[in-house]
């Protein structure tokens, strides 16, 4: 089994969202940066899939894909200490839109060895487009599930899972197929030291790409209001129990 | 107070307790947690350091956190890989000991398996074991100590408040302005960790520290630690040659670092609290930084770290303050009157500072001796931004680093250069640093006196004592007491009290009667109200309202600010700093007369200008101020010169004294063998707060007349019988169990025959508190206060180096000199 996940850097935004002066991005003075979590569920997913789906040890592979900057080889290196066995890096400082950055990795795509299933997140964590899982799998007329909180792989088919209200959608279709996933497909694992130590001993694959004109233009951003940290003092002492817990109940963890 | 981690949390209560009302704390930030560095420490406490003062603050802490039942036992193992680390352990157990905590131990890699076993003893040949150590818990000892101050109802506190700037008219402090109103007040502290240096700016002072980034991971759940109770019951492990620390956090292991390339921000960088995605003080994980200290980790914690479930839950890049030389930033501010700084503080050492900064701003002193911390201890190129970045940077990987106690900086060199300078390095100088001053420690160029003196120049066979030192040293000082020696002492600091006031505050300040002839030279402690010494310094009196006051150049700053505190309030005397305007050349040795008299047309002899003068003569087209003191037992003069004239009596006196065979010498025999043989004590080594006048024995003459700073204090220590006595020891056998002779260098504990610690009644330990050669009477010096039942002249007792004892005897138990007891030198 072969499976390619799609992953975008991604600044960790946790406080107050600040623009750089021309609105034209997110200011990254003080932030690190990541991938979202809808797709560290995927590399988890695809990890946990080459792993059952071995034939005999070491065989099949995950191969982690980005399009961006020089500094996302962090990212990479992310996915192959979750057990990505290698990367390519399709290497731009530009900012893509969906429908250019789909083309770039149809490309890729077609210049390697073919995967049996592609993994993207949902959408991305800044721009989300919700497309270029979706572009990819057109141009390279594949199946596509989107939105996925279930996924396995059985006889050569994808049984894809979908969260709707008061149930489950549930989608079988044949491999070679893309999936786009969301957070709470799986509970990615922490990182271990060895895992940090081998992934960055493993091979990333860096190639330059160039933008094609953009199609869809981004004029300048804005902060919607209301956006910051807020906190609500639920009570104090033994008595604010019963409204902890229910907090804990809508956030269904207990 | 600007600032609610641990250090003004512990500041509000200590000022409370000190009776301190209308106290307010504030913070930009949210409480308990208001986004600072104490909020991410890793809060555990290793109470051992080579510095008795820090040593003293952090023991006081610990009291502190114990007392508010937020501290937690574990104890703490700092790891040797090498040999050179382990002889390095024992020298924390010498420090250890010497500062009062006895129960510490080297032990085995076995032993260390024992306490942790989850550690690969394999990778290391020993350890150094502190049951004391422990972990705190610094946010809540912060909301302890806040609330008992709120409690007493002598403090508001206001979080989430930022302050926005700070009134200062005629130099002192008059008010606050804040984002919730302003505040009238004569007294701030900036107690704000890495933000502090923004704030004082806004008041037009300068703290000089960097913030700093301290990298630290989270890994877990540990199977090792499933049943485990509380947060802690593995010690603490230093794996010291990594700079790093590795400490169970219940579930967890916390793995810090001190390893990585030094990354240093600006306070400006920081973000608001609302920017900041954690704590504004937690930058983002920088991974390739860490990437060699998890190899290590993994070398001494395989059983934990290769288990592929142990996950990376956590990883930052914390911020905390560093400094130029790595100690704190405590005290009034030398530009603002009522500003002060209480920064640059750890967790470990939080409320002992707090204490300490509360008493002094009090009392004008404080319990522990914060000499070392003063912020007035800087010169202005230290504390540019250039040299706080140079030297944080470089002093970062020694945080757990072997450090020589005369080791050198390497950063930002050359800065202060003396007018001699040039000449110095044609003969070789080693140079070594003083207050920024380029200072000839030795001269390669009297290499040739060895062969001279052959044996009586003892060779050290050890590497560790022979670092950051020459044989030379002892040659030079042998050829000063032969013949004669020329010392670069620039790094003086001067500065003049002038006006209708000047004597008085120079009688305020100094111990010594200072209503003396013009032309006079005294020789002064200066006391802390409580009579224990703040600094010692010569006073010249050049004129009925001019006094000359020289004093050593590391604290020098720091007495200009004392004398100027000390002013008559009606602005009757002026203080001019006169460091940079003169050079001084000391002349020593029994040729020293014939020299300089060559030179001059100015009556020389004895009866012409007697010890303890001072006046102006001509050399050549030179006037030149002449001062007739020794720091080094001899006949001879300091020579003070405007700086631009310093290479000019430099080549003067050189020819003069060619055939009188003068050698240049270094701080070597200044600051060491000529003084120990002559006894003299040296601020911050003999003479520090822990001690009064009479334990220093230099409680000579009568108590002047008129009132001085600490007299009441000093009269009684007069009176009744002394706690303790400063003695000059000598060494009697160097010979160490492998056969190679060791000399101390200073800091060791001085034990009875039978190997006891000495204790006085005031519970003070008995250490070295100089060390170094005799070349004229052939024994090792070394000082210490004992107590009186040890002071005794032949009393024979031991000295614990590296490890090992040594037998030593109490060779004077008063200001005596084991060299030339007459002082005849001196006065001939």
């Amino acid at each position: 089994m072969r499976v390619l996940c799609c992953v975008k850097r991604v600044p960790i935004t946790g406080g107050k969202m600040v623009l750089t002066d021309d609105a034209q991005a997110i200011q990254t003075r003080h932030l690190g940066f990541t991938i979202s979590p809808h797709e560290e569920c995927g590399v988890e997913e695809a990890v946990r899939i080459v792993e059952a789906h071995a034939v005999e040890a070491h065989s099949g592979e995950v191969v982690a894909l980005t399009l961006g900057p020089g500094e996302a080889e962090e990212q990479l290196r992310e996915c192959m200490a979750l057990g990505a066995d290698r990367a390519i890096h399709l290497v731009s400082d530009e900012e893509w839109d969906a429908q250019a950055t789909a083309g770039a990795i149809v490309e890729a795509i077609r210049s390697e060895e073919p995967f049996d299933l592609i993994v993207f997140g949902n959408e991305s964590a800044d721009a989300g487009n919700f497309q270029v899982g979706i572009r990819v799998a057109y141009a390279l007329g594949l199946p596509v599930v989107t939105g996925l909180k279930g996924l396995t792989i059985a006889g050569g088919r994808a049984r894809c899972e979908q969260e709707v209200p008061a149930g489950r959608d549930v989608y079988d279709v044949p491999l070679p197929a893309v999936v786009t996933v969301k957070e709470g497909l799986n509970l990615p694992r922490y990182p271990s030291v060895p895992a940090k130590l081998r992934a960055n001993r493993k091979p990333v694959d860096a190639k330059p790409v160039n933008r094609p004109p953009a199609k869809l233009e981004k004029l300048r951003l804005v902060v919607p209001e209301g956006q910051g940290k807020q906190a609500e003092v639920l009570g104090r002492g033994a008595d604010a129990a019963p409204a902890v817990v229910e907090v804990m109940q809508k956030l269904g963890v207990a | 107070m600007i600032g609610a981690g641990i250090v003004g949390n512990s500041l509000a209560y200590h000022l409370s307790e000190l009776g301190w009302t209308d106290l307010v704390l504030l913070d930009k930030g949210p409480l308990p947690n208001p986004g600072g560095s104490t909020g991410h420490a890793s809060n555990f406490i290793f109470p051992v350091d080579h510095s008795k003062e820090m040593t003293q603050l952090t023991l006081d802490s610990v009291r502190q956190y114990e007392a508010m039942g937020v501290f937690t036992c574990s104890g703490g193992i700092e790891v040797a890989r090498t040999e050179e680390r382990m002889q390095e352990l024992q020298r924390r157990v010498s420090s250890a000991k010497a500062w009062g905590i006895d129960d510490v131990s080297i032990i085995t890699p076995a032993q260390v398996k024992e306490l942790v076993p989850y550690i690969d003893e394999s990778v290391i040949v020993g350890g150094f074991y502190s049951p004391g150590v422990g972990i705190v818990d610094s946010l809540r000892a912060g909301t302890i100590m806040r609330e008992r101050a709120q409690e007493r109802g002598a403090l508001s506190v206001f979080a989430n408040t930022e302050v926005l700037g700070i009134d200062v008219e005629h130099g002192r402090i008059t008010g606050i302005r804040t984002s919730r109103g302003d505040i009238a007040t004569e007294t701030i502290v900036v107690c704000c960790g890495v933000w502090s240096p923004k704030i004082a700016r806004m008041a037009g002072a300068l703290i000089p520290l960097t913030p700093a980034v301290h990298q630290m991971i989270d890994v877990g759940p540990v199977p090792h630690f499933k049943d485990t109770k509380g947060v802690i019951e593995f010690p603490i492990v230093r794996d010291m040659d990594t700079n790093m620390y590795e400490r169970q956090d219940g579930s967890g292991l916390e793995i810090g670092s001190y390893a990585h390339r030094p990354i240093l921000h600006d306070p400006e960088e920081i973000p608001s609290n609302e920017e900041a995605a954690l704590s504004p003080t937690e930058f983002p994980f920088t991974e390739k930084d860490f990437t060699l200290q998890m190899e290590h980790a993994l070398e001494l914690i395989p059983d934990v770290l290769n288990d592929e479930s142990v996950g990376i839950k956590y990883a930052i890049n914390g911020i905390l303050s560093l400094t130029p030389d790595g100690l704190p930033l405590l005290g009034e501010t030398p530009e603002v009157k009522g500003l002060w700084s209480a920064a640059a503080v750890w967790v470990k050492e939080g409320p002992g500072v707090g204490r300490a900064v509360a008493e002094w701003m009090t009392n004008g002193e404080s319990e522990i001796d914060l000499q070392s911390s003063d912020i007035a201890r800087f010169y202005e190129h230290q504390r540019s931004r250039k040299h706080v970045r140079d030297r944080a940077a470089e002093g970062f990987n020694k945080t757990y680093g072997i450090v020589h106690p005369s080791e050198q900086w390497e950063s930002n060199r050359n800065v202060r250069l003396s007018p001699f300078f040039l000449r110095e390095r044609e003969l070789g100088a080693a140079f070594f640093e003083a207050a920024g001053w380029e200072r000839p420690q030795w001269y390669e160029s009297n290499a040739k006196l060895l062969d001279e003196y052959g044996d009586r120049i003892n060779r050290r066979e050890a590497e560790w004592e022979s670092r950051w030192w020459s044989p030379i040293i002892n040659a030079e000082h042998l050829a000063m007491r032969d013949r004669a020696a020329m010392f670069d002492l620039t790094a003086f600091a001067i500065f003049d009290v002038t006006g209708p006031g000047a004597l008085e505050t120079v009688q305020k300040v100094s111990m010594r009667q200072m209503d003396v002839a013009v032309g006079k030279v005294v020789y002064t402690p200066v006391l802390s109200p409580s009579g224990t010494f703040k600094s010692d310094l010569t006073v010249m009196r050049l004129g009925h309202d001019r006094f000359r006051v020289v004093t050593g150049g590391a604290h020098g700053m720091a007495d200009l600010k004392w004398y100027a505190d000390h002013r008559p309030v009606d602005g009757s005397a002026q203080i001019t700093d006169l460091t940079s305007a003169y050079c001084t050349l000391g002349l020593w040795g029994p040729r020293a007369r014939d020299i300089l008299q060559s030179l001059t047309s100015a009556d020389m002899s004895n009866e012409g200008f007697a010890f303890a003068s001072c006046r102006t003569i001509e050399i050549d087209s030179l006037p030149v101020l002449a001062s007739r003191i020794s720091y080094v037992g001899e006949l001879g003069w300091e020579l003070y010169v405007p700086m631009e004239q310093g290479a000019k009596l430099w080549d003067l006196v050189w020819e003069a004294g060619e055939p009188h065979g003068v050698v240049p010498a270094g701080i070597g025999v200044y600051g060491t063998t000529g003084r120990l043989e002559k006894c003299y004590r040296a601020f911050g080594f003999e003479l520090d707060a822990d001690f009064d006048v009479v334990e220093a024995g230099m409680a000579w003459g009568r108590v002047k007349a008129p009132e001085f700073i600490g007299k009441e204090a000093h009269v009684q220590h007069r009176e009744s019988d002394p706690v303790a006595v400063l003695c000059t020891l000598t060494v009697d056998d160097h010979v160490s169990r492998d056969g190679t002779k060791r000399y101390m260098l200073g800091r060791e504990p001085v034990l009875s025959k039978q190997g006891k610690a000495l204790v006085d009644a005031e519970g003070r330990r008995s250490y070295v508190t100089s060390a170094g050669a005799g070349p004229s009477i052939g024994k090792h010096i070394l000082l210490a206060y004992l107590p009186p039942e040890n002071a005794n002249v032949g009393e024979e007792l031991l000295v614990e180096y590296l490890g090992e004892q040594y037998p030593v005897t109490v060779a004077t138990n008063d200001s005596t000199p084991v060299f030339d007891p007459e002082n005849a030198r001196v006065k001939a």
